[in-house]
C-alpha cells in the first residue's frame, strides 16, 4: 500500500486508492462481504473445473469430457434418431411410399441431402443435367419417370458393366450401315419430325426400315428400349445437325451405375423419390386405390 | 495484506452489511406505494388467468407467448416473427417512457415500480406481521437463539417461501395454457424447464427479497446508476431541505432559550428509520436512496405534530434548491412536470405508441412470399415449353382457415399447376385451402412457350373467396415475380 491510500476523500469520507484520471480519483470502496465470499467461491469453483475438465492441451479431464466426444455422441443420437425412419422408408415398397405422405417428405428430404453426395458429379448440383447427362427436372423419361421406373433404374443402373438386371439397350453405329447421304438424309427426317425442318421422303423410308423398331414409327421413342422420344423438344445429346449426324453415326452409350451395392435400399429409396419430386414425375402406371392417390398429394392442402 | 485479510472480519477490505429494519410509517407517498404495489402484482399474477375466446384455431388466454408456436397473443392482438418490429417498438417505446419518467419524475421506476422494490416492500410487511414493527425486529435479532425466536424466524420464511413460489409459478403461465400447465405441473407432468423456471424464479425471489433487498440496489443493479447519469437539474430528486432543517437539534427549546439559532430538523431519526435501504437523506443526495418518498412521508407526519409546515424533506429538483437556497419561495411541482423536455418525450412516445396501433390495424393477414427457383431456373419440358418453378409460402395469420384462389396477373400464355397436382390441369388460376393461422408451403409451376431469352414479369395474386363482403376480410395479398426464359 501506498501512502496515497491515507488520503480520505472529504465527500465520503472514504480512503483514496491514489488512482486518478483527470481528476477523477478512485476510492477505496470496501466490497460488501456477500460479494467476497462470492469471489472465494468461484476461486474455489474454478479448481473444481480446472480438475474436471480438460484445461491444458493434452490432459484429459477427471470427467472425461471432450467436445470431440460431445459432437461425437450428438450425431450418434442423430443417426439414432433418424433409424425408425430409415427402417420405415426401407420397408416400404417403392411405389407405396407416397400413401405415406409424412415418409414421403422425408423421402425427398434424405433423397435431396444423399443426390449432393453420389449424383451431382453427372447430373449437376439442380439436377438440371448436361449433355449426355439427362435433365432430372423435365418430363422426358428415357427408361420411365413414374417413381417405380425411377427406382429400378436407380437400382441397376443403365449398362452398367456385370449387372444383368441393368437396363440395357444399344443404338447401332450407322456409319457402318449407311451411306453419309442417307445419314444426311435420316438427319432431315429427325429434324423434320421434331419441328425443326422440312420433312425428307427417303429420309422417313429409311427411318422406317432401320429406326422404328426402337424409336416407334412415329420416332416417339420406346422406354423399354430406353430409345427417346425424337419429336419432343428435349436432346440428350443435341438436336442440331451435327449433333444428330454424330449421334446416328457413331450411336450413344451413356453408362449410369448400379447403386444397389453402394447404397442401402433406403438411400435409393429416398433419391428415387427425390428425383420424382423434381417437377417432371409421372404416376404410376398401375394407380393405387384413389384415397391413398389423394394423400398422395401431401399435406399441401391443394384442391386444384 | 495477505489472502487472509479476505476472511478477516475486522479486515477494512470489505463492509460488513448494517442490518436495515424500516419501521412501518403512514403518509401520502406510502398510499402510493400501497396502490403501484397492488397493481403490480395484481398484474402480475392474474393476467395469465384471462381467458379470451379465439374460436376454435387459436389458444383462449389472453396474454400468451407461445413459444413453442412462435405466437405471442395479447388480448385481440395477435403477432407472428415476421412481425416482430412491433415488439421492437415496444422497446424503444419503453427506452423513450425511461427518457420521460426520469426526465420528469427521477427514479421513480426504483422507488414504486421496481420487481425488487414491490417484492422487498412485500417481504418487510410481512416481517413487520410476523415480528412486529421495527424496534421489535431489531430486539428478536439480538436475541439468542430461542425455540420461540426459531418458530418465528421459520414461519416467516415460509410465508416467504410461499409467496416465492406464487412468483415464480406465475411466470411460466405466460408461456402456456396457464389451467393445463397448473394441473401438469401439480400432477408432475409438466416439462423440466417449468420447474426449472419455477426453482430458479422462486430462489431469486426468496434470497433477493428476503435477504439481499438493498444490497440489490447498491450492489448488483446497473439502473441506479443509468438513471443517475440521466436525471438533469430539472429531475425530481428526494432531497432535505438542510437550508430549512440545519442547525439540527434535539433540544429545540433549550437551544432557543440559549438565543442559538435552530432548524426546523429535531433530529429525531424518523427519516432514517423508515428508510429500506439504510439511507440518511440528511446526507444529500445519494446512490442508495432509491426515491421511495418514504422518508417525506415520515419527516410530513413529525413536522405536523411540530406545527411546521410539511416538506422538510420533499420531492425538489436541483434547479429549485438553488434558487430556494437564495432565498426563493418553493415552487409548485407541475411546473417542474410540465417543461419542453418532458412534453416533447411524451408526445414522442405517444406518437410511436399511435403509429403503432393504427400499422397493427392495417397489417395484412393474408400474405405471400415466393423463392424462384434457381438451380435449374429454367426447365425445357418435352413439348417445347419451358418451365419455371417457385417455392410459395402462404402464411394465413387468422386463427380460421381460408380458402383462396391463387391467379396469375399477366403472361397471358403462361399456366401454372402445384407440386400437388397434374401438368395436364395447369390452369391460369388455382385453388388453395390455407389452414388456420399457419404458413402453407407449396412448389408453384408456371409454363409458357418458348421465346426470346429475357424476363417477363407477372404478378401472382391470392384472393380470398370467403370473405365477407364490405369487410377488411376479402384483401388480396400481391407478389411480384418473372418469368425467365433463357
Ligand atoms: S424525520 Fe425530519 S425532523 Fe426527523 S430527523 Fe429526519 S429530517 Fe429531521
Ligand atoms: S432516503 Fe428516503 S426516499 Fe431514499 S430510499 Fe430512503 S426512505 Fe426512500
Amino acid at each position: 500500500m501506498t501512502d496515497h491510500s491515507k488520503r480520505v476523500d472529504e465527500a465520503t469520507g472514504t480512503n483514496l486508492v491514489g488512482h486518478e484520471w483527470d481528476g477523477i480519483e478512485e476510492l477505496d470502496t470496501p466490497l460488501p462481504r456477500w460479494w467476497v465470499y462470492i469471489f472465494a467461491a468461484t476461486v474455489v469453483f474454478a479448481a473444481g473445473y480446472v480438475v474436471a475438465y480438460p484445461s491444458f492441451p493434452d490432459v484429459a479431464g477427471g470427467t472425461g469430457w471432450s467436445s470431440r466426444g460431445q459432437l461425437e455422441e450428438a450425431l450418434q443420437a442423430q443417426t439414432a434418431a433418424r433409424a425408425p425412419v430409415a427402417t420405415a422408408i426401407a420397408a416400404t415398397p417403392i411405389d407405396q411410399l407416397a400413401a405415406n405422405p409424412q415418409l414421403m417428405r422425408s423421402a425427398i428430404e434424405g433423397g435431396r441431402a444423399a443426390f449432393k453426395v453420389n449424383c451431382v458429379q453427372c447430373h449437376g448440383s439442380g439436377a438440371a443435367g448436361s449433355k449426355g447427362y439427362p435433365n432430372l427436372n423435365d418430363d422426358d423419361w428415357l427408361w420411365g419417370g413414374d417413381i417405380t421406373s425411377i427406382h429400378t433404374t436407380l437400382v441397376h443402373g443403365i449398362r452398367s458393366p456385370g449387372v444383368d438386371e441393368t437396363r440395357f439397350s444399344q443404338m447401332p453405329a450407322f456409319a457402318d450401315i449407311l451411306s453419309k447421304g442417307q445419314i444426311s438424309a435420316l438427319v432431315n427426317h429427325v429434324r423434320a419430325i421434331s419441328g425443326q425442318g422440312k420433312p425428307s421422303a427417303a429420309g422417313a423410308q429409311l427411318f422406317a426400315e432401320n429406326c422404328a423398331s426402337c424409336h416407334g414409327p412415329e420416332g416417339k421413342g420406346m422406354r423399354e428400349q430406353g430409345a427417346p422420344n425424337l419429336t419432343d423438344g428435349i436432346w440428350l445429346y443435341g438436336g442440331d445437325r451435327a449433333s444428330l449426324t454424330q449421334t446416328i453415326s457413331k450411336a450413344r452409350y451413356g453408362v449410369m451405375p448400379h447403386w444397389a451395392t453402394r447404397l442401402d435400399a433406403a438411400t435409393v429409396k429416398m433419391l428415387a423419390a427425390y428425383v420424382h419430386s423434381l417437377g417432371g414425375g409421372e404416376a404410376n402406371p398401375t394407380p393405387a386405390p384413389a384415397d391413398t392417390a389423394a394423400a398422395a398429394s401431401g399435406e399441401s392442402n391443394v384442391s386444384s | 495484506m495477505s489472502a487472509l485479510d479476505l476472511i478477516n472480519p475486522t479486515s477494512g477490505l470489505y463492509r460488513k452489511r448494517e442490518p436495515v429494519f424500516p419501521r412501518v410509517v403512514k403518509g401520502r407517498f406510502r398510499q402510493l406505494k400501497w396502490a403501484v404495489m397492488i397493481l403490480c402484482l395484481a398484474v402480475y399474477y392474474i393476467t395469465p388467468w384471462i381467458r379470451w375466446d379465439r374460436g376454435a384455431y387459436a389458444p383462449d388466454q389472453a396474454v400468451l407467448v407461445d413459444l413453442a408456436n412462435r405466437r405471442f397473443f395479447m388480448f385481440n392482438i395477435e403477432i407472428w416473427p415476421q412481425e416482430f418490429y412491433y415488439v421492437a417498438g415496444l422497446l424503444i417505446m419503453a427506452g423513450i417512457g425511461l427518457f420521460l419518467v426520469t426526465s420528469a419524475v427521477g427514479r421513480a421506476w426504483c422507488g414504486y415500480a421496481c420487481p425488487q422494490t414491490v417484492w422487498t416492500d412485500l417481504f418487510q410487511h410481512v416481517e413487520r406481521w410476523i415480528d412486529g414493527d421495527r424496534n421489535a425486529q431489531l430486539k428478536l435479532n439480538n436475541a439468542p437463539w430461542t425455540a420461540a425466536k426459531l418458530g418465528r424466524r421459520l414461519t416467516k420464511w415460509s410465508i416467504w417461501l410461499v409467496i416465492a413460489m406464487a412468483t415464480g409459478g406465475a411466470w411460466i403461465f405466460y408461456f402456456a395454457d396457464a389451467p393445463t400447465l397448473a394441473s401438469q405441473f401439480v400432477a408432475g407432468d409438466a416439462t423440466f424447464v417449468a420447474y426449472a423456471t419455477v426453482g430458479v424464479l422462486t430462489a431469486t425471489t426468496f434470497i433477493f427479497g428476503g435477504f439481499m433487498r438493498e444490497q440489490v440496489c447498491i450492489y448488483m443493479c446497473p439502473w441506479p446508476r443509468i438513471q443517475t447519469a440521466m436525471l438533469d437539474e430539472k429531475s425530481l430528486i428526494v432531497t432535505y431541505r438542510d437550508w430549512r432543517g440545519e442547525p439540527r437539534t434535539q433540544g429545540v427549546k433549550k437551544a432557543a432559550a440559549a438565543g442559538e439559532k435552530v432548524g426546523d430538523c429535531i433530529d429525531c431519526n424518523a427519516c432514517v428509520s423508515v428508510c429500506p435501504t439504510g439511507v440518511d437523506i440528511r446526507q444529500g443526495p445519494q446512490l442508495g436512496c432509491i426515491n421511495c418518498a418514504l422518508c417525506i412521508d415520515a419527516c410530513d407526519e413529525v413536522m405536523g405534530k411540530l406545527n411546521r409546515p410539511r416538506g422538510l424533506i420533499d420531492y425538489l429538483n436541483l434547479d429549485d434548491e438553488k434558487h430556494e437556497r437564495a432565498g426563493g419561495a418553493a415552487r409548485p411541482i407541475l411546473k417542474t412536470l410540465l417543461r419542453p423536455r418532458t412534453l416533447i418525450y411524451f408526445a414522442i412516445w405517444c406518437s410511436i405508441g399511435l403509429a403503432m396501433l393504427f400499422t397493427l390495424g392495417e397489417r395484412a393477414r393474408l400474405t405471400i412470399d415466393s423463392a424462384q427457383d434457381r438451380n435449374p431456373v429454367v426447365v425445357t419440358m418435352s413439348d417445347g415449353q419451358v418451365r419455371n418453378g417457385w417455392t410459395i409460402k402462404m402464411r394465413n395469420m387468422e386463427a380460421r382457415p381460408r380458402s383462396v384462389e391463387l391467379t396469375m396477373a399477366g403472361l397471358p400464355q403462361g399456366r401454372m399447376w402445384t407440386d400437388a397436382m397434374d401438368r395436364k390441369d395447369a390452369a391460369r388460376s388455382v385453388r388453395l385451402n390455407l389452414a388456420a393461422d399457419a404458413t402453407t408451403r407449396l412448389h408453384l409451376y408456371v409454363a409458357a412457350p418458348a421465346g426470346p431469352a429475357g424476363e417477363t414479369p407477372f404478378a401472382l395474386i391470392a384472393r380470398p373467396l370467403d370473405a365477407t363482403p364490405g369487410t377488411k376480410d376479402g384483401r388480396e395479398a400481391a407478389r411480384d415475380i418473372k418469368f425467365i426464359r433463357q
